[in-house]
């Protein structure tokens, strides 16, 4: 049976390296994105790789019409129907400090988009069953921080709507997997100070694929931040609102 | 874009660079920094000296950009952008029947470094140098547009941009012609080389597609220039994926390279092969990239890292030169245990290119305190036999010995300074080497 992805968000590092993955074992891939020249280049790399077929479409999480193309386009592949989230946004807490506006964006990027995307294929994916939602989620979610706590915000919510959306596609055969990876090498985090544990995007995307064969719930990537965010999620209040971790 | 203060090194790690790196992930980022502010071009830095390197300036690395953009299972034509390494092109399409023509030793060399420092392989005599399958470049030189250089359309700028050490501008992305790979292993047979007259003896006899040898550069006496030679050619097995890799987490102490313990490696190292010889058949990775599976080896030399000298030497004057360099080499005790020696063809693809027809002898050298007045004679003698040293290891050439080497050095030095007048894609090594000629 062939499996179609949809990569919402596909040109960031993490995206790439977990399409290449599904290329090279054949998989039907929609890479969809904003800058849709880029997607073009990713999409002519994974069919050169194997993807059974791999075609770029333009999405915007702010523009709720650019959807109906990317669900009109996976529509027409046959089998089961898999989505990944990567999307998100995450512009400096200090510049969020001097222009609340910039949160609508914030939520919009990591919560409002995402989730009214896979809010309207879910019938699709219910139609077809037995798909992969991945989300990618962000130990940042897992406790307000002074550093990020608007785009952690936006992630805990996002988490909590994955919970829900696992809950109910469990009832037709699919499967939702969070993903909250740590420090990731990507242009997100390059040249930003205090970065330690740094994991490239092909090991994350390994272990993306690790999740999926094996039908995880919540994934830590690398692993051992479960045990980091486990530490830091225990610290009691009256201690944490004093730290700047 | 955000530029990375960080500082850096090639392979050998003896020389570092302190500056401001950026990392597109996008062309579109890429474009920016090179109408903003365009910095010399860099990649795995497998390189081992300071062509990677810009000190006090600004590099591109082009890591990222590394996708596969075109094929032609017809022809064998791939279109790939500049970061895309050899060992990823060797396993996407091997199992299809293709491979790069021209394979060098470590899998992650990038296209872009391949071209810029026109590697060889191997296979030189029969298939010549990386650039001479290089179709065409796309190159991004000072005035920020991207122009398709070949042959056909502005030949110096294509053959100065080919071994041309990143100096002529960024490549964007090339297209190169891939060879018929007709099987996923190699059919290898070692034999044990007494000294160096059977060694030499031994490649001039040879009819195998691909052949190298590795040297024991402790043997001294009747026993110099001894080692092990590999021949082979492609065999029909199965394509089989790299094997796991391991990594060395930290630097060696200074005493592993010392001279006792690469003795006992090198005499254990020769023994491994039946005195008369062996026959065996290996994955192609493990034969192309034998040390890709040990991540991070060059941290085995420690903290201070080493020096790769590598120098090539006409027919005529191989014999005698060569001899000359292994007693330098075994006298001074800075021997290292993985050293080459090949014989390479006619075969070169641009105005600086490295290959002459010859042997060429490569040598790690630990950057102990005696390693500058080691590397200054053995940079003599190759020149005294008109030979060349290799710009893609080098880290200690006399710039006046450019001039020297037989190169088309004025010809590469007016259409670089055309090219790039205000010498933006400079680097640490052209600025150290007066490759510009403009200092």
């Amino acid at each position: 049976m062939s499996n179609t992805w949809i990569i919402l968000g596909a040109t960031s590092a993490i995206a790439r390296a977990f399409a290449r993955q599904l290329a090279m074992r054949g998989d039907s891939l929609i890479l969809a994105g904003r800058d849709l020249a880029e997607l073009k280049l990713i999409a002519k790399d994974c069919s050169l790789r194997g993807a059974l077929q791999a075609e770029a479409i333009g999405f915007d999480a702010r523009k709720p019409a650019s959807f109906a193309a990317i669900i009109t386009a996976a529509e027409q592949n046959s089998g089961i129907i898999n989505v990944g989230v990567f999307t998100g946004s995450m512009p400096e807490q200090a510049k969020i400090d001097a222009d609340p506006s910039l949160i609508d964006g914030v939520i919009a990027d990591n919560f409002i988009g995402p989730v009214r995307f896979l809010q309207t294929i879910t019938p699709l994916l219910e139609e077809r069953g037995g798909g992969c939602v991945i989300g990618i989620g962000s130990v940042a979610g897992d406790r307000g921080r002074i550093g990020n706590y608007v785009y952690g915000a936006a992630k805990a919510g996002f988490h909590t709507y994955l919970s829900g959306l696992r809950n109910r596609l469990t009832r037709s055969g699919g499967h939702v997997i969070t993903v909250k990876p740590g420090f990731t090498d990507t242009a997100m985090t390059w040249g930003i100070k205090g970065m330690f544990l740094v994991a490239s995007p092909e090991n994350v995307a390994k272990d993306l694929i690790n999740a999926v064969k094996k039908r995880r719930n919540v994934i830590y990537t690398p692993f051992f931040w479960r045990y980091i965010m486990l530490i830091i999620k225990n610290i009691p209040e009256f201690i944490f609102k004093k730290l700047s971790i | 874009m955000r530029w990375k203060e960080t500082t850096y090194s090639g392979w050998g790690r003896a020389i570092k660079a302190h500056g401001e790196v950026a990392r597109p992930e996008k062309v579109a980022a890429l474009n920016a920094i090179m109408a903003d502010a365009p910095a010399p071009a860099i990649g795995n830095r497998r390189s081992y000296g300071d062509t990677a390197l810009n000190n006090g300036g600004q590099a591109t690395d082009m890591t990222r950009l590394d996708r596969f953009l075109n094929f032609d299972f017809e022809t064998g034509l791939l279109e790939a952008e500049a970061g895309a390494t050899i060992g990823d092109i060797l396993n996407t399409f091997g199992p299809k029947g293709w491979m790069p023509a021209v394979i060098p030793g470590t899998g992650f060399a990038t296209l872009g470094g391949c071209i810029a420092n026109d590697v060889h392989g191997k296979n030189h005599q029969i298939a010549g140098s990386f650039g001479q399958h290089v179709e065409s470049i796309l190159l991004v030189g000072a005035a920020g547009k991207p122009q398709r250089v070949s042959l056909k359309r502005n030949a110096p700028l294509f053959r100065a941009t080919i071994g041309g050490l990143g100096q002529t501008g960024v490549i964007l992305t090339a297209r190169i012609r891939l060879a018929k790979c007709s099987g996923g292993t190699m059919a290898v047979q070692e034999r044990r080389m007494a000294d160096l007259d059977s060694f030499m003896d031994g490649f001039s006899e040879s009819n195998a597609a691909y052949s190298v040898g590795w040297i024991d550069t402790t043997a001294s006496g009747v026993n110099l220039g001894r080692g092990i030679l590999e021949e082979a050619n492609i065999s029909t097995g199965e394509f089989s994926a790299p094997r796991k890799v391991r990594s060395i987490p930290f630097n060696a102490p200074g005493f592993l390279m010392s001279k006792p313990v690469i003795k006992l490696f090198n005499k254990l190292y020769m023994r491994r092969i039946p005195s008369d010889g062996r026959d065996r058949e290996r994955p192609l990775n493990d034969f192309f990239f034998p040390l890709d599976r040990i991540l991070n080896w060059n941290r085995l030399y420690g903290k201070h890292g080493f020096h790769q000298f590598q120098c090539v030497l006409p027919h005529d004057t191989a014999r005698t030169k060569l001899t000359k360099l292994l007693e330098e080499i075994s006298n001074s005790g800075l021997c290292s245990p993985l050293s080459v020696l090949k014989q390479l063809g006619a075969g070169r693809g641009g105005m600086m290119s490295f290959p002459m027809e010859g042997m060429t002898l490569a040598v790690d050298i630990a950057n102990k305190r005696q390693a500058p007045a080691l590397l200054a004679r053995l940079n003599d003698i190759a020149l005294s036999g008109k030979g060349r040293v290799y710009l893609a290891k080098d880290s200690s050439l006399d710039p006046a010995y450019l001039s020297g080497m037989n190169l088309e050095l004025a010809h590469y030095r007016e259409t670089v300074a055309k090219a790039d007048p205000e010498a933006i894609f400079a680097t640490s090594q052209s600025r150290r080497l007066n490759l510009r000629g403009d200092t």
